[in-house]
């Protein structure tokens, strides 16, 4: 009874008019952005953000403005999947494998609205999953003293990198890279400046909003102008669209087990989205068998990880809002967001906030429908919206990056270190490396070296300490067995990728 | 594009310069807007208006950046005898500058004005801790050091740091550097730390344990006033434990250094005003704040006793050489 009297509190927060019109706006600008090739959630939330800023909304209409474009973001990445064979974004990818096919087979319309459909079930029940779990997991917490906390860390690194990238060294790398970042400014073990300079900007550290509006948002602009906007055409014509009954009818357990799937893997800290999907498409086609024709354009092969992707969005929000640890890369920016709007996830914030945490429930679950009947009728619309010219979307990205950035901190030094991220994210996306790791760097690196370094003070430092307890043992296991397991998958990885032309 | 771009940059920093320049008194918070120095210019400010301290509303400029090192320095470098501008300050602005955390700015650069308002140290063990007084914990330590770790929300060297640090030494224990000491994310995690039996202790301030009180989790060993707080009289003073210890986080303000003695006295009567109003009482009992009131030359004295005290100490701790 307390979740429907806390969820009765969290839709008085919600449903406000201002709110409510926060929230469709968002749903609308964040399916376009994960429409757009390219513009995944990450990079979508990150650019908006400043916009809240400017705004000058309160933590709960910030969040549920963020949320909304999260969410939509997840919802819109299918549509150029479909309809271009180019992922929308990063966890997006699976659903080519079969919504392409489909489209050209003529069903673009039926393969949109069933993943449309599929996007609401598993957000839907990922959404009531965090409802239930969240206060359960948000009391494990005192269980989580700094040995915990620093296998934990090691368990996002370890998984993240594995799935990101096909090279592990290369994740690795990432990672290392923002480990290093995170170390500038000053110590807060020591109190002493570290890797500064003696330049009084750098002593807070790299603020992390920089980093990422520069890895993702200036790298994509740099991308835009060497490929002069190439790929914004749109290849499969779409007719009328009507709603596949008999289509959603028959994947109704897969939509179920996918988003089971999903959500599990987004509670994994680090795991995110794409782990969501790929797994939950991956069950699906070992259970359906060579006969299931996975790779072909059937129904399931689109419900599977559409189910599955905007499942585990649901569920990275549980550790990212109970632990302070995103789960996955568009948590991450969202935690960043939440910090500067001086709101600490953890285990207080439910006792502490529950008018944020639950308003943030009851809108996503005013997203999800929100999105839903946006999806479904108005999908021609955002078909259409594909075909912006890079030239009127290359200079929106870039005003906004540089507005957002000053309106932070008043201070051009941000911008050239947002411009040097940028060149980086540029060159190192060039090399094959992934940049997610840096970011995962950027945010968790201190807290990780804290966390090591606050072991070792209280154990006098005995490296044992950090093994002590069932769940650091458990958690570093898990970290090993995630870095390790993938050089072994690889070749499950690439098999449906073949399959695909 | 680069000559336009400095072009750009200089018109702004003129008019920023031009905006600074207008009689209307200006207080520069160095931190972003939500924190305890933005607290202190937003409410001392408006409250110098409300009661007609000022004439026109002060105005509030945020000055991120190395925990006030950046607004500190422009301060003594730039605006060293503007007679409009004041800076709010805390005791974290004395522990940097006693730790030489402002990139070589001391504390006798600009002048101390007062404090009206302090939130009270407190030391803190969970509700099942076998330490029932503060004595119980100190006599701990002494017979072994390494038994008892201690959380607090700031770094090492930090002023949740020394509180239990000047406590031990009041208790005649000086081998300071063998007592654990790890800081974490605010007083919040600090507790979650000590309740999950991870540290033994927690040290910080007042206003971030009291929503920790009505849940049972913990026992407020002691705290760090001279009198017992209003609303908290059940928690004993340190002092009455036989620690006398007095440690709180005052809020307050500095001016530069460069303006007449006029104008210095000016300032502390303005202050002083604010200090006696109704509006600050309520303010305080909002934030939960307890009253602390030092202006003027006595505060000035009472900086540099804090200062050279935390030099001493951080000194012996190996924060600084």
């Amino acid at each position: 009874m307390d979740i429907l009297a806390n969820l009765a509190l969290g839709f008085g927060v919600a449903l406000s008019p201002f709110t409510l019109f926060l929230a469709i706006c968002g749903c609308f600008l964040g399916t376009i952005i994960g429409a757009l090739p390219g513009l995944g959630p990450s990079n979508g939330v990150a650019i908006l953000i400043p916009i809240t800023f400017t705004l000058g909304l309160d933590a709960t209409s910030a969040l549920v403005l963020m949320t909304s474009v999260y969410y939509g973001a997840m919802y819109g990445g299918r549509i150029s999947s479909i309809l271009l064979n180019i992922p929308g974004d990063e966890p997006a990818l699976m659903t080519t494998l079969d919504g392409y096919p489909m489209a050209k087979q003529g069903r673009a319309g039926d393969a949109l609205v069933l993943s449309g459909v599929a996007s609401f079930v598993g957000a839907l029940l990922a959404t009531i999953g965090l409802m239930l779990l969240a206060p359960t997991l948000a009391r494990v917490a005192f269980l989580f003293g700094p040995a915990e906390y620093f296998a934990l860390y090691l368990l996002a690194f370890c998984t993240l990198g594995g799935m990101a990238s096909n090279n592990q060294a290369k994740s690795a790398l990432a990672a290392c890279i923002g480990l290093g970042i995170a170390m500038i400014g000053v110590d807060s073990s020591s109190g002493l400046p570290r890797l500064t300079g003696g330049n009084l900007h750098l002593y807070d550290g790299v603020d992390f909003l920089v980093a990422i509006v520069g890895l993702f948002a200036i790298a994509e602009v740099f991308f835009f102008i060497e490929s002069h906007g190439k790929g914004s055409s749109i290849g499969v014509k779409l007719e009328k669209v009507t709603i596949p009954w008999k289509d959603i009818m028959a994947t109704k357990w897969t939509m179920l087990r996918s988003s089971a799937v999903g959500f599990v893997a987004g509670i994994l800290p680090g795991a995110g989205a794409s782990l969501g999907s790929f797994l939950a498409y991956m069950t699906e086609k070992s259970l359906a068998g060579e006969k299931g024709g996975f790779g072909t354009g059937v129904p399931k092969g689109i419900a599977a990880p559409e189910a599955g992707n905007n499942a585990a969005a649901g569920g990275a929000l549980v550790p990212m809002l109970t632990l302070g640890v995103p789960g996955s890369g568009t948590t991450a920016v969202l935690l960043a967001l939440l910090m500067t709007l001086n709101i600490t996830p953890g285990p207080t914030l439910f006792t502490e906030r529950p008018e944020v945490v639950w308003g943030l429930i009851a809108s996503l679950l005013i997203a999800n429908v929100v999105l839903l009947l946006m999806n479904v009728p108005m999908v021609k619309i955002f078909v259409r919206i594909l075909s912006v010219p890079a030239w009127v979307l290359l200079p929106g990205v870039t005003m906004i990056s540089f507005v957002g950035i000053f309106s932070l901190s008043g201070s051009y030094f941000d911008l050239l270190l947002m411009v040097g991220f940028g060149l980086m994210g540029y060159f190192l996306r060039k090399m094959d490396v992934p940049t997610v790791p840096i970011i995962l760097g950027i945010l968790l690196g201190g807290n990780m070296e804290d966390a090591l370094r606050r072991a070792m003070v209280l154990s006098d430092g005995d490296v044992m300490y950090l093994f002590s307890t069932p769940i650091a043992t458990g958690l570093w296991i898990a970290a090993i067995a995630g870095f390790i397991a993938p050089m072994f998958l690889r070749n499950l990885l690439r098999k449906p990728q073949r399959v695909t032309d | 594009m680069t000559p336009r771009f400095f072009k750009a940059l200089t018109m702004s920093a003129v008019l920023a310069v031009s905006g600074g320049a207008v009689s209307a008194a200006e207080c520069i918070a160095p931190a972003n807007p939500g924190g305890g120095w933005d607290f202190t210019c937003r409410q001392i400010g408006k409250i110098m208006f409300d009661i007609g301290a000022v004439d026109k509303p002060v105005q509030v400029t945020n000055m991120p950046g190395a925990g006030g090192g950046l607004a500190y320095n422009s301060v003594v470098a730039e605006r060293s005898d503007d007679p409009d501008l004041i800076i709010a300050a805390s005791s974290a602005t004395t522990t940097r500058l006693a730790q030489n955390a402002y990139a070589g700015r001391t504390a006798d650069e600009v002048r101390f004005v007062g404090a009206i308002g302090a939130d009270p140290g407190v030391i803190v063990v969970a509700a099942d801790s076998p330490f029932q007084s503060l004595g119980d914990l100190v006599e701990a330590i002494k017979a072994e050091p390494g038994s008892v770790a201690f959380a607090g929300g700031s770094a090492v060297g930090g002023f949740d740091h020394l509180k239990p640090l000047m406590i031990l030494k009041e208790g005649g224990f000086t081998d300071i550097t063998s007592v654990k000491y790890i800081g974490v994310d605010g007083g919040a995690d600090a507790i979650t730390q000590t309740v999950g039996g991870f540290t033994q202790a927690m040290t910080g301030d007042m206003s971030e344990v009291v929503s920790f009180l009505s849940n049972g989790d913990i026992r407020v060993l002691a705290v760090l006033t001279e009198e017992r707080v209003p609303g908290f009289e059940d928690i004993p003073t340190a002092k009455e434990q036989g620690y006398d210890v007095v440690a709180v986080n005052w809020r307050g303000l500095y001016v530069p250094k460069g303006i007449s003695d006029e104008r210095f006295d000016e300032w502390a009567g303005k202050l002083q005003q604010v200090a006696d109003s109704d509006e600050w009482a309520k303010a305080m009992a909002d934030n939960g704040l307890a009253p602390f009131t030092k202006v003027g030359g006595d505060f000035q004295s009472y900086v540099d006793g804090l200062v050279a005290e935390i030099n001493t100490m951080s000194k012996e701790l190996g924060v600084i050489q």
